[in-house]
């Protein structure tokens, strides 16, 4: 495969990488260190640049009005939003706009009318309720919150942690057994409305990433009617391990980003610090530092485009994007680790984005499925069948 | 186990004083009024100079005596604050005086145990 960009695809990098460099680093060398959001001015204004553009909204499909990206350029253009600070988990701080939760696009009309459209125009905000106290490797099984049938609905009970957003959002996709004897066959995906009686954000988790937080959510006696199931009844389970698969490419490319970044900083430092009497760059020790960057992401980026081209020919892909999410996530916290080293001192300081990088890092190798699971995955391909 | 929501130690006079002897590390605090209600939640980011020690000698300069306050060191400043912030509103309905006259944007909700 080719994984050389095309001109229309190169041209679309050199816009998104302009714009970071240009728009977004700028402002955030004025931020806390642990910002993950702009002024709300700047925000707009940003947002009327990326609309411009005819990036905004950059992943929702086009027949609801996106601009009509690949996957394969989606991932080119990911890898240069995330270089910057806060860029792993809030490339670009969201100027390009979210498609929001991928499953509502699977949503019923009334569904779509309540939820879905006013998603698209910024005026409700989901979040994603999947995993829960009792595991988030194996959700299938994990999955203890129940849903048991009740007055032409049902009424959930159970918590949820490591929820992004919860707090703020108007409504959240939430995961529920609702036949205890079937396993990944007994799960059901309701949507949930922020205040719906029962249903509550009880704290927030503190973890490494320390620019935003998740939450914790317990349900208690929350009555739903049927018409916040979505999807079949038992079949929400392919929802979520859709979402996962899918999500998988995206994510590594935006630990490509941050990895390009850190070792680009690396590459400049190495050539402009001297250590006993001779710059750093000279030095075989740091030589080989970087030589073992290069090829951590040169290895990350190709395995991510190949996932990235399987599912653009609607080719299966699972194997391929485990493989993608292990080598980037694994990859680019040793590439963020070793920039770290050659900065010394200055690079565990809060002065530079590599200590942040290197926390936020940190967290890709357990989220969306730790690497153990990325391993189990292709295993199980490896084992299935022969390479040959 | 969860750690502790609330901020409970006990208040110290806002004084330039007392503020000089704090550490210069990062974290996030109360300012309260002579009565004990609580009037601001703030913290000591990065770009603070000497964290919480900056940010506490600016107070003290800037309100009347009789205030007082009370910190906690914390690296994750940010995500604290939003915290306590989050819970004050839970458990008094609204903001502190001080806070509601610049909330931050997008402020989530919480309705804690």
């Amino acid at each position: 495969m080719d994984f050389e960009p095309s001109s229309e695809q190169q041209m679309l990098i050199d816009q998104v990488r302009r714009y970071v460099r240009e728009e977004i680093i700028p402002l955030e060398a004025k931020l806390d260190p642990d910002a993950s959001e702009l002024d709300p001015a700047d925000q707009a204004r940003l947002v009327e640049k990326t609309k411009a553009m005819g990036l905004y909204g950059i992943d929702i499909p086009k027949e609801f009005g996106g601009p009509d990206i690949d996957i394969v350029t989606r991932v080119l253009l990911a890898i240069e939003m995330a270089q910057h600070r806060a860029g792993l988990y809030v490339p670009c701080y969201g100027t390009f706009g979210g498609a929001g939760l991928a499953q509502i696009f699977e949503a019923n009309e009334d569904q779509k009318e309540r939820y879905l459209y006013p998603t698209l125009r910024g005026e409700k905000k989901p979040f994603f309720g999947l995993t829960e106290p009792s595991g988030g490797s194996d959700p299938a099984r994990a999955i203890q919150t129940r849903a048991e049938r009740k007055d032409n609905g049902w009424v959930l009970n159970g918590a949820k942690i490591f929820i992004s957003g919860a707090d703020r959002a108007q409504y959240g996709i939430v995961f529920a057994r609702t036949d205890a004897s079937k396993g990944r066959a007994g799960i059901t995906c309701f949507i949930i409305d922020a205040g719906t009686p029962g249903f509550h954000v009880r704290r927030v988790v503190h973890t490494l990433r320390s620019s935003s937080y998740a939450t914790e959510l317990e349900f208690k006696d929350c009555w739903v009617s049927d018409h916040q199931v979505l999807g079949e009844v038992n079949k929400g389970f392919a929802v979520a391990n859709d979402r996962l698969t899918r999500q998988r490419i995206p994510y590594a490319a935006g630990c490509i980003g941050v990895a390009i970044a850190a070792h680009e900083m690396a590459i400049e430092w190495a050539k402009m610090r001297s250590t006993f009497g001779d710059k750093l760059a000279n030095r075989q020790a740091i030589q080989w530092m970087l030589v073992d960057n290069e090829i951590d992401i040169r290895t990350a980026r190709h395995f991510t485009l190949e996932a990235a081209e399987k599912a653009r020919r609607g080719l299966p892909f699972r194997t391929e994007a485990a493989i993608a999410k292990l080598t980037a996530s694994e990859g680019g916290g040793r590439v963020v680790d070793r920039s770290m080293q050659i900065h010394g001192g200055m690079g565990m300081t809060k002065d530079l984005p590599l200590e942040r990088w290197y926390r936020e890092m940190r967290i890709r190798r357990v989220g969306e499925g730790p690497s153990e699971v990325q391993r189990m995955v292709i295993a199980r391909e490896i084992l299935g069948s022969s390479l040959r | 186990m969860a750690l502790r929501l609330r901020l409970d130690k006990p208040w110290r006079p806002l004084t330039a004083e007392v503020v000089d002897r704090l550490p210069g590390q990062l974290g996030v605090y109360q300012i309260a009024d002579a009565k004990g209600t609580i009037v601001y939640i703030g913290q000591a980011g990065a770009r603070s100079a000497f964290g919480l020690r900056s940010e506490l000698q600016r107070e003290a300069s800037q309100r009347t005596l009789g205030h007082q306050f009370r910190v906690e060191v914390n690296q994750q400043y940010r995500t604290r604050w939003f915290e306590l912030l989050m819970v004050h509103q839970a458990d008094h309905g609204s903001l502190p005086i001080d806070n509601a006259k610049n909330p931050p944007p997008a402020l989530g909700r919480l309705s804690p145990n």
